[in-house]
């Protein structure tokens, strides 16, 4: 393959008080093998070597799974590869003499931190609100004492395997935390394990969210189309049918 | 040299832990709630850990340098758990997990651990399924397992590719449910850069608030360490890129031992390093050796495309040499018959550092879909990095550093040699001897913090109900922060011209050459002056950018690779002092006539626990030496 020549927009924020903006950097002659972040790595050498202060961003696995990865590229979360985080985003997929803009996410709940480094922290404190089952260590019965068909662990597993990245968020015009919060509450609504607080979860978790600010959900399904999981938008029918049902039962 | 005592209880081996367990000093709940913990990390070992001892009431801090506790590396684990449920009737048992264990440690692990570890891994099981960890299920509604890493029995549980972040997941939801009671106050984007000892006991630990750059003070009545490996010694390895070795290393400077560091794991199928700026590298689930067979040419002047050769002129390596077990024997065997090939010119690709894994065969003869629904997964990841498609071409696969099973020393308590400290998880040394087998790394991270640590922890904290709190105000903490201090601001005012990643690289270099997955005297030899030589240029040529008063990657990294030069140095030493192989220690004097590892179990069934003297000396070696009552030491063989 060719080596290619680039055009950078990148947002820089020096603080979360300051007001930021895009700066224009160029690179020469990259190996199209590498992967957007080593491109990035490649950038903040050259930085470096000029005395300039380097580009903060998250990741850390740099295989797709832990979700530290929070860049808007070219307008879309992750870039343009469908199911694909920006640390598998290789540069193969740019064409030679491309100019590529990369900003953070942008929501009122995800403050900007620095450059493309924002607090997600409020995904967080949603998890805290009822994110979970309530089962002490060494108090579980046998594993195989609940048989769960296969069926329904496949469709908990399909709503478990959320990376928490808020990509879902960032493309979200009302940045409504929807996806996210309804992936959770499938999850746990479609086991058994996670009946008996089922109703108390699925409040609470709609509370908090609010409450952080996030918007509501106007179903465009731009986070579906968007998330690198592949979390199907369903999951926020489910949630909203729980919560009514819970409402109704209160 | 002094010998330590790891404190193993007596008795039968089926009986100790039982035993232990019944008669460890309990700590009443009104005195639960005078003690604090600090908990580092929250991996598998460390958040289940901090939300067991949470729900039995003590108080916990909990910290991570991660932007939420939910991202630690666990998350990346692909295959599985093991656990010895015998679910599939085929003659499972405690035993036999723990047999496996000790054999695939090449017998350098503690058997009253290991027998624990498979005894409680069971209840690991039961506590991920409650807590609604979606595992895989068969028709029936009961769980799935699937055969791993060579063992002639169905043992391990899985959630798709995906096994280590729904545990993860589930033990981040356990921490968050004891962060709303009130019971875990938790500093994410904290890293943890000392441990403060007064008299001689950890009492505390000196944080830097990575957001706005301050230092931090944090007293407790104990001190537990859940901060992972250390294979980011070699640069490039498959661990995520913050993954780093400082906390254990600034407790090993506090007087906590390391133990065998020179024990790294090198897993075999990983995709190859395609060039300089390559930051890491991703592996491929080893699964795909069930049905992939590897080869490289025949001839080392061979340029055409793996379509053109014919089968009558590639060599399937490991079939030849490993007959009875051919593609699938053990991940240091191999590794190291990759490197074979590849370092005597018969490796494939731009580098040579590459072997083909092939599924052509498979796909003849059991049909595209078949392989489709195996590996589809892995093969659109494969495309997704490379742009080759598996289906039609060979993968391009190379071993790359996975897993380091030295670590803190402790004894049966989890304590390391410093009281009042411990270590749970990776970055303890306790149970995976030489080698660790795959799918065990999960399950030895939740034993230690579900249902080992949150018993054994009473035994030390039983005697401080009586001791006044710790103030961090003591001098001991203004000795400890004035250090760290000190580092930050050299970091930040030496004018150098090198950055903190070009000195990793080099790190990397070096340790991969000497230190790696074949070592011999000369090398290491050498290593010792490259280290060397590498750590006066680190601290005289540093360049770290901006300020030590808000976020600073750089500065970060800058303290990580400081700590990794010298746990290099300290790895060197260990392999160089270790003349013998076992498991993944390969020293290429001492092998067997056709090539394979050579233990020496007169002289080193043992452990080496490393003691730090002083920045001059080179460490103190300490010994524990390692009794085999159940099993009887034999040669690995695959032939």
């Amino acid at each position: 393959m060719n080596k290619l020549n680039i055009t950078l927009k990148i947002w820089r924020q020096f603080s979360p008080e300051d007001d930021g903006e895009l700066v224009e950097y160029n690179l020469n002659n990259l190996n199209p093998h590498m992967s957007f972040l080593e491109m990035l790595d490649v950038l903040n050498e050259k930085l470096i070597s000029e005395n300039n202060d380097p580009i903060a961003f998250e990741h850390d696995c740099r295989e797709g799974i832990c979700g530290s990865c929070s860049m808007m590229i070219n307008g879309e979360p992750h870039g343009p590869l469908k199911g694909t985080t920006a640390c598998q985003l290789h540069m193969f997929h740019f064409e030679d003499e491309d100019t590529i803009t990369v900003e953070p996410w942008r929501a009122n709940s995800f403050p900007i931190v620095k450059d493309l480094v924002v607090d997600r922290s409020a995904f967080d404190r949603i998890i805290q609100s009822g994110g979970y089952i309530s089962v002490n260590t060494g108090s579980a019965p046998d594993g195989n004492a609940i048989p769960i068909s296969r069926s329904d662990a496949t469709e908990a597993f399909d709503s478990a395997a959320c990376i928490g990245c808020g990509a879902c968020v960032a493309v979200c015009k009302n940045s409504s935390a929807s996806l996210f919060v309804s992936a959770k509450i499938s999850q746990l609504s479609v086991l058994p394990q996670g009946a008996p607080e089922k109703n108390e979860r699925v409040i609470s978790m709609v509370n908090k969210m609010d409450e952080e600010g996030f918007g509501h959900c106007s179903n465009t399904g731009a986070c579906e189309a968007q998330c690198p999981k592949g979390i199907s938008i369903n999951n926020i029918k489910h949630m909203n049918s729980e919560y009514l049902k819970a409402k109704l039962k209160k | 040299m002094a010998t330590l005592n790891s404190n193993i209880p007596n008795g039968e081996l089926i009986d100790k832990w039982t035993n232990y367990r019944s008669s460890l000093p309990l700590v009443s709940p009104s005195n639960k709630q005078k003690l604090d913990i600090i908990v580092v990390g929250t991996g598998l070992a460390g958040a289940s850990a901090a939300s067991s001892l949470a729900e039995m009431g003590y108080n916990i801090k909990s910290f991570c340098f991660q932007d939420s506790p939910r991202r630690a590396h666990s998350i990346a684990a692909q295959g599985g758990i093991n656990a010895s449920k015998n679910y599939q009737n085929d003659g499972d048992s405690t035993y036999r997990l723990f047999y496996d264990t000790i054999k695939g440690g090449d017998y350098r692990s503690r058997e009253a651990n290991v027998y624990r570890l498979a005894e409680v891994s069971g209840s690991i099981i039961d506590q991920c399924v409650a807590q609604g960890v979606p595992f895989a299920r068969e028709y029936g509604g009961t769980l799935a397992n699937r055969s791993f890493g060579g063992v002639q029995v169905s043992r391990t549980f899985y959630a798709r590719g995906q096994t280590g972040q729904q545990l993860l997941l589930g033990a981040y939801s356990a921490l968050s449910r004891q962060i709303a009671n009130g019971k875990v106050q938790m500093f994410s984007k904290h890293e943890m850069l000392d441990i403060v000892l007064v008299n001689g006991v950890a009492r505390g630990i000196i944080a830097r608030n990575l957001i706005n750059g301050q230092l931090e003070r944090y007293s407790a009545n104990a001190v537990v360490l859940a901060t992972g490996g250390y294979s980011n010694v070699y640069y490039l390895s498959t661990n995520a890129m913050g993954s780093n070795v400082t906390a254990i290393w600034k407790a090993y400077k506090k007087g906590a031992n390391f133990a065998n560091p020179c024990f790294t794991q090198i897993h075999p199928t990983c995709i190859p390093v395609s060039g300089e700026y390559q930051s890491k590298l991703t592996l491929m689930s080893e699964s795909l050796r069930n049905d992939g067979r590897i080869w490289v040419p025949g001839s080392t002047d061979e340029n055409r495309s793996p379509d053109q050769i014919p089968e009558d002129q590639r060599d399937y390596y490991l079939e030849r040499r490993y007959p009875a077990f051919g593609n699938l024997v053990p991940r240091d065997i191999a590794s190291r018959a990759a490197k074979e090939r590849c370092d005597n010119g018969y490796g494939v690709g731009e580098t040579g550092q590459a072997v083909y894994l092939d599924f052509k065969d498979a796909i003849s003869n059991l049909g595209i879909e078949t392989i489709r629904s195996r590996y589809g997964n892995l093969f659109e990841m494969y495309n997704k990095i490379t742009g080759d498609d598996p289906y039609n071409t060979p993968m391009r696969i190379y071993p790359a550093v996975h897993y380091t099973m030295g670590g803190l020393w402790v004894d049966y308590n989890l304590m390391t040699t410093v009281p009042g400290l411990f270590a749970i998880g990776e970055c303890n040394f306790s149970d995976h001897g030489a080698n660790r087998l795959g799918a065990s790394a999960l399950m030895q991270g939740l034993a230690d913090g579900y249902f080992v640590l949150p018993y054994t922890i009473g035994t030390y904290l039983s005697n401080e109900i009586n001791k006044s709190n710790i103030n961090t105000s003591h001098e001991a903490f203004d000795k400890s922060e004035s250090n760290v201090l000190d580092t930050i601001n050299y970091f930040i005012s030496n004018k150098g011209n090198a950055s903190v990643d070009f000195f990793h690289r080099e790190l990397g270099k070096i340790m991969w050459e000497y230190c790696g997955m074949s070592r011999n005297e000369s090398g290491l030899k050498k290593a010792i002056v490259n280290l060397k030589d590498l750590k006066e240029s680190f601290w005289k040529d540093i360049k770290v950018l901006g300020s030590s008063d808000s976020l600073n990657l750089e500065l970060e990294k800058a303290g990580r690779v400081a700590d990794l030069i010298e746990l290099g140095e300290v790895m060197v030493h260990d392999a160089l002092q270790r003349k013998e192989s076992c498991g993944a220690h390969f020293r290429e004097e001492y092998q067997t006539d056709e090539g394979e590892a050579l233990r020496n179990d007169d002289d080193f069934t043992n452990v080496f626990a490393w003691a730090y003297e002083n920045a001059e000396s080179e460490p103190k070696l300490n010994i524990e030496n390692l009794t085999f009552e159940n099993v009887s030491l034999s040669q690995r063989s695959y032939k």
